[in-house]
């Protein structure tokens, strides 16, 4: 079933990165982590396709906020990040997903692993926790190329300072702040060793990426004794143009 | 990045078109692999979109789990690669359906 939704702010997370608000009348709500499609079409009737995270908490409100990485060669993502205006409208289809979610009730301490735009289910996670006060301890490892690419920074860095549940490690990929202790690289297993919960704490682990950012980092959790039944993975490539 | 191993994507992505079909929610379902028998979430499955339709193969053995194609009003769904489909009805007590 598709909705009609209004865009009614528009704001740049990064030079390539912009976030739409939209309002939606018809919204059931949705729970942190899901997703929606979203379709454009033209007016020869070709139409297009493309999933994306929601980045915002529920909220009473029916909006919706996706944030949506700009690919050069992009069919949607260029229209949706540097064409789309205030109050034009868009077509979409969800809330979609119900495994890849994070619901207030989960207590256990939590995992989050971001691969560059992986970020955005993760932070709907990081937002809905603060926004229902649960005390579940979080922790988020964001690799990412270079600061500047770095989605939601400042309101991490609030986030994170007055809360000492929420631990944040950025693992920078390209290039690095200059006094980084870490020099540039992929995650790897000392990373994940020192950085995300003993195994023995059973936390649940949320991973979202690249496929072969995901593949390496739920693979390196199980490696350090997490069970991978407790590692729910969510996916993303040229072929669904996911954010 | 290695193309063998990085052209899919996850049972996620085709929880929209599967939306279309089935009232409750398929990604968080746990299906049977008919060939291997492992017993997955489908948001596991790994999802291949490059075909005309979208194509599910088992996460553990590969064998296809679930085609779908949209030929103008009509949607084929072979699901003969899952002996079964396990879905969670409380989603449908939480949205009073």
């Amino acid at each position: 079933m598709w909705r009609v939704g209004t865009v009614i702010a528009l704001h740049d997370e990064t030079a390539t990165a912009r976030t739409i608000t939209l309002e939606i009348p018809d919204w059931p709500g949705h729970v942190a982590g899901q997703h929606v499609d979203v379709r454009l079409t033209a007016s020869d009737g070709y139409s297009a396709v493309r999933s994306y995270s929601i980045a915002s908490a529920p909220n009473a409100e029916r909006r919706v906020e996706i944030t949506v990485e700009r690919l050069p060669d992009g069919e949607v993502s260029p229209y949706l990040t540097q064409e789309l205006a205030v109050s034009d409208r868009l077509e979409l289809r969800g809330p979609i997903g119900g495994w890849f979610v994070w619901r207030p009730e989960q207590t256990e301490p939590i995992q989050l692993v971001a691969g560059g735009s992986g970020i955005v289910p993760l932070m709907a996670m990081i937002r809905s926790r603060a926004a229902t006060g649960s005390t579940a301890t979080f922790r988020l490892l964001y690799s990412v190329r270079e600061p500047g690419a770095v989605l939601y920074r400042d309101e991490l860095q609030a986030l994170s300072d007055q809360d000492s549940s929420v631990n944040i490690t950025y693992a920078y990929t390209r290039s690095a702040p200059r006094d980084w202790p870490r020099p540039p690289g992929r995650i790897n297993a000392a990373l994940i060793e020192q950085t995300t919960w003993p195994s023995n704490l059973s936390p649940t682990s949320y991973v979202c990426g690249p496929t072969s950012f995901v593949e390496s980092a739920s693979r390196l959790l199980t490696a350090i004794g997490n069970n991978p039944d407790k590692i729910r993975t969510e996916r993303f490539g040229p072929t669904g143009e996911r954010q | 990045m290695n193309s063998e191993t990085d052209d899919y994507l996850d049972g996620n992505a085709a929880g929209g078109e599967l939306s279309n079909i089935f009232t409750i929610d398929v990604t968080a379902a746990k299906g049977q692999c008919a060939h291997c028998g492992a017993m997955k979430r489908f948001a596991e499955a790994h999802l291949y979109m490059q075909a005309p339709g979208l194509v599910a193969r088992c996460c553990v053995c590969q064998h296809v789990l679930l085609r779908l194609v949209n030929v103008r009003e009509r949607v084929f769904l072979d699901l003969g690669g899952m002996t079964c489909l396990i879905l969670d009805t409380s989603q449908l007590l939480r949205s009073g359906r």
